[in-house]
């Protein structure tokens, strides 16, 4: 016996779904908040990452064919290493500083979950796991701090 | 020079996300990281620095543990106030290890990470024949009390909540700091290392350690990526196609296949990294 064809919903019955839609959206909760802005940052930063890959080989027609520059490409720093530069490239849309802003994107992503994190813990009036988060992101600022003074 | 293959540009891009995607997808199946697999690829197939191998691979375990990570938190089985508790002890551990890569020579690094990874082979074997086998329930902790440690999650095998105490955290926490510093030294996720270190010594179920443990390889491995970033070890041009390829790959193998559970297969595979850390055990000894 084959199935009955099912109706297709009448336009009420579509307009009822439509307006019930915002009273049913899931409460955003900590952990779904966190959850999405891993998701959001990680595909932005890809999306940064490609743009940039393409850009690069479209405005460099000679990487297709001459093996000398990746010996230039990949010698030390011929990449920018610090903020500024990057920056500068992005704004000469440059396709390396394209990707290297995408990574840097990529780095910040766990940064920002800590201090979501912070938000959260605050919020709650968790005293002792706010300390706990701040220390956290104390440390992680140091690295940052550490790594441009070396 | 960070590269000395004579390859054009657009095909060394294209080689490496091949093979960065073959690191991600091969670790999801088999539940390691893909620095674990793709920094000896680079260095010794590819004859990448082992320096910008190691600044590549960083930003790639962000990439896969945020993405895991999102999955995890969402489904309730990352303990978040475990996690920020122990990272505490991975991000001081990762600030160490990536200042001491900027002081100690390649020779050693290679050394180190021939070492891990015979470490990481071998508990996955031992992984393979222990399985399951039911814990005691551990002794009342202070600290994790106080902190409100404990917690619960839902086992989708059993289908009901499955609650858990924690013990040992200041254990947790020595471990952890280890853990830390191999993966700003070796830019390796670690958690080969980190899951054991929940799993044995404080006593959270393996699901939970596992989860957790990827919720908190982010950002232990931010911390070094920091360093590494100011220091000039990040290239673009590698690290980019590294960071699709390996997060594609490890997004295609969660998707798309089941866990490898064969146990023969996986026991090739302890003999395939066994061999390859003997490979970057003598890179190291001979240079």
């Amino acid at each position: 016996m084959t199935p009955a064809p099912s109706e297709p919903p009448s336009l009420q019955e579509t307009a009822a779904a439509t307006t019930a839609v915002p009273s049913e959206v899931i409460p955003l909760t900590p952990e779904l908040l966190i959850s999405q802005l891993l998701r959001g940052g990680v595909l932005l930063s890809l999306s940064l990452v490609i743009c940039g890959m393409v850009m690069t080989f479209f405005r460099h027609p000679d990487y297709f064919s001459s093996p000398d520059a990746l010996q230039r490409l990949t010698s030390p720093d011929s990449a920018p290493h610090r903020l500024p530069d990057v920056f500068e490239g992005v704004m000469a849309v440059r396709g390396q500083s394209f990707v290297m802003a995408g990574l840097l994107v990529m780095i910040t992503v766990p940064v920002l979950r800590v201090a979501l994190s912070l938000g959260i813990f605050r919020a709650q009036k968790d005293r002792t796991f706010a300390a706990i988060t701040t220390s956290v992101l104390a440390l992680l600022l140091l690295a940052f701090l550490l790594g441009g003074v070396e | 020079m960070a590269a000395a293959l004579d390859a054009t540009p657009f095909n060394f891009v294209a080689i490496v996300l091949c093979v960065s995607f073959g690191a991600g997808l091969l670790g999801s199946l088999l539940g390691l990281g893909g620095g674990l697999i793709l920094i000896p690829v680079l260095t010794l197939a590819l004859k990448v620095d082992i320096r910008y191998a190691v600044g590549a691979s960083i930003v790639s375990v962000i990439a896969t543990s945020s993405g895991a990570a999102a999955a995890y938190v969402r489904d309730g089985l990352a303990n978040m106030r475990v996690a920020m508790f122990l990272e505490l002890a991975t991000v001081a551990g990762a600030v160490t290890g990536a200042m001491l890569a900027g002081v100690v020579g390649g020779r050693a690094l290679y050394f180190l990470f021939g070492a891990v990874m015979a470490y990481s082979a071998l508990a996955m074997l031992r992984k393979l024949r222990e399985d399951g086998s039911p814990r005691e329930e551990p002794p009342p902790n202070a600290l994790a009390d106080r902190l409100g440690l404990h917690g619960s999650y839902y086992d989708v095998s059993t289908g009901g909540e499955v609650a858990y105490r924690v013990h040992r955290p200041l254990a947790g926490l020595g471990l952890m700091y280890i853990a830390g510093t191999v993966s700003g030294l070796l830019g390796i996720g670690s958690g080969a290392l980190k899951v054991p270190a929940m799993d044995l010594a404080m006593g959270l179920p393996i699901k939970v350690s596992t989860a957790t443990s990827n919720f908190m390889i982010g950002v232990t491995a931010a911390a070094s990526a920091g360093i590494y970033f100011a220091r000039g070890d990040i290239d673009p041009f590698i690290a980019g196609p590294v960071c699709v390829g390996v997060t594609l790959g490890a997004f295609a193998g969660s998707r798309y296949m089941t866990k490898l559970k064969s146990g023969s297969l996986r026991r090739l595979f302890v003999a395939v990294l066994l061999w390859v850390s003997y490979e970057m055990l003598s890179k190291g000894i001979h240079g």
